[in-house]
């Protein structure tokens, strides 16, 4: 179980995290919505410890982790993995090192285990034969799905995606989409992925939070959000039908602007 | 008015977070030394680097400074007649001072922007992040075997450097100015004390240091994608040599107060 209540967060002067509260809980899959710089890759760097709040509470398995030595996050990362946005696979290392690294870091499995573990992650993910490659031999799908695999070898309770869908073709994005639902039905897995790509956020979400601005403008399932009037989650979910409305415009807040036509362009009686 | 004394204030606090987060950065690397787990295969995978890797920069570095030390040196002694002297000045001025500095400033150039480079396009890839997320301390990994092989290869390239320079010296001595071999070494060797070899020893200690803390720092500080890892290596060329070069006359001024 995650737990946010009343975070907030600042870059620069700049608000990232508004009061922002959420609850993930264990077994879930929570896909967090939103555009662009609203602040939602920051809620998994919040989770994983790399980002400290200005102010609030986040709980994981009911511990404090705000205000926690970097020492002591160690032991809660032990039981979560990352799947980065641009994969952070290591350029030095090979498919097998880095889907293997946190256990021969951790030395606590035999070599023939830990090669056993890396089969069946990279099994799992399909890619079981690009064991010796290096990731710069690697297609951009490819790599998503060997950070995939990384973040499963260690069996962690908790897998965070940043955008896992980003920048990838169709048959890639559906791929991936398939490998988190299994995850979820087989292992049981919380998961918590951010995404603005919304085929992917229909297909595997248990519920889904709206981030807009730092602002939580929704948090709900699939249903309760298509049916939602607030004109920012509209024109986020169909922008292609409320932006195409004469005199309708994107405004700074993500809502809509209607502009009243002027007389030169009303159509004459 | 004003906003000028808040803009310098902004500076000078921006200043003294820089020389803070480095000086954690340095304390961080060095009790990383002394702490499980140990990388040693990363430490001589460094070595390797820094050592093999900069071995043929070092030797042209020492054998031209030798040759030139020797030509620049007769013309200056001619009037004297004590050309044959002249492997006292090439020792004694490459020992203390030039053997170490140059090295330094060679190996600051190819060892010290590479490191800042690789480690800032880990910082831009989120690298780095993700050796955070999968549990292991990025300065324990990262920075440590840099620095254990920077401190222990910086030292030993600089011993090189000396005796190829040493050896320039006696090229240009021998077969240009005629002066004898026996008397070339006897004096270059004679004109060394130990306190000599052990200042000399000191300084590329303390360069090596320079070099791979403020290489690891520029890079773990670089934001602002590629761009960004482009004025990382720049600093940190710069700012190592401009370091290199001010430790080295504060340290010559204590060395010649101890004596």
């Amino acid at each position: 179980m995650i737990r946010f209540t009343n975070v907030c967060m600042m870059f620069h002067g700049r608000p990232v995290l508004k009061d922002f509260t959420m609850e993930v809980p264990s077994g879930h899959t929570v896909v967090i919505l939103g555009g662009s710089g609203g602040g939602k890759t920051t809620v998994l760097r919040l989770i994983l410890g790399l980002l400290r709040p200005d102010s609030g509470s986040i709980r994981v398995d009911g511990r404090e982790i705000v205000g926690l030595p970097e020492r002591n996050m160690v032991a809660i990362r032990a039981h979560m993995a990352m799947v980065f946005q641009g994969s952070a696979l290591f350029d030095s290392l090979t498919v097998r090192e880095n889907v293997g690294y946190r256990l021969y870091e951790e030395q606590a499995l035999p070599d023939d285990a830990i090669e056993r573990k890396i089969v069946e992650s990279l099994c799992f993910v399909g890619l079981e034969d690009t064991l010796e490659k290096m990731p710069a031999e690697l297609s951009g799908g490819m790599r998503k799905r060997v950070a995939i695999a990384r973040a499963l070898a260690c069996s962690p309770e908790v897998i965070l995606y940043d955008e896992p869908t980003a920048g990838l073709d169709p048959i890639n994005t559906h791929l991936i989409n398939e490998l988190i639902c299994r995850l979820q039905k087989e292992e049981c897995l919380t998961q918590v992925v951010v995404t603005h790509d919304l085929d992917t956020a229909y297909r595997v979400a248990d519920r889904l939070i709206m981030i807009h601005r730092g602002e939580k403008l929704f948090d709900g399932t699939l249903d309760m959000l298509k049916t939602a009037d607030d004109p920012r989650i509209r024109t986020f979910l169909r922008p292609h039908e409320i932006l195409a409305t004469p005199g309708c415009f994107p405004d700074k807040d993500g809502g809509i602007r209607v502009v009243a036509p002027t007389m030169d362009e009303e159509t004459p009686a | 008015m004003t906003s000028s004394v808040l803009r310098l204030d902004d500076t000078l606090k921006g200043y003294v977070l820089t020389v803070q987060e480095f000086a954690q950065l340095c304390a961080a690397a060095f009790a990383g030394a002394f702490r499980r787990p140990w990388y040693l295969r990363d430490t001589l995978y460094h070595m390797d680097r820094i050592g093999v890797g900069s071995l043929f920069i070092v030797l042209l570095t020492g054998i031209f400074t030798g040759m030139v030390l020797a030509l620049q040196g007769a013309i200056q002694l001619e009037p004297y007649g004590a050309v044959q002297y002249i492997s006292r000045l090439i020792s004694t001025s490459v020992v203390r001072e030039l053997g170490p500095v140059l090295a330094a400033l060679m190996i600051a150039g190819r060892v010290g922007s590479g490191i800042a480079s690789e480690l800032a396009s880990m910082q831009v890839t989120e690298q780095i992040d993700a050796l955070r997320a999968e549990g292991t301390d990025p300065i324990k990994k990262l920075v440590t075997p840099r620095l254990v092989a920077s401190v222990i290869m910086v030292p030993v390239l600089t011993v090189i450097t000396n005796g190829i320079a040493l050896l320039g010296g006696f090229v240009i001595a021998h077969f240009y100015l005629s002066i004898d071999p026996y008397f070339y070494w006897t004096w270059a060797f004679e004109a060394l004390r130990l306190h000599d070899l052990i200042y000399g020893l000191i300084k590329p200690i303390v360069f090596g240091f320079i070099i791979c803390m403020v290489g690891c720092y520029a890079g773990l500080n670089t934001a602002g994608g590629t761009v960004g890892v482009g004025q990382s290596t720049t600093q940190a060329m710069v700012t190592s040599s401009i370091l290199i070069l001010m430790t080295d006359f504060f340290m010559t001024k204590v060395f010649v107060f101890l004596g």
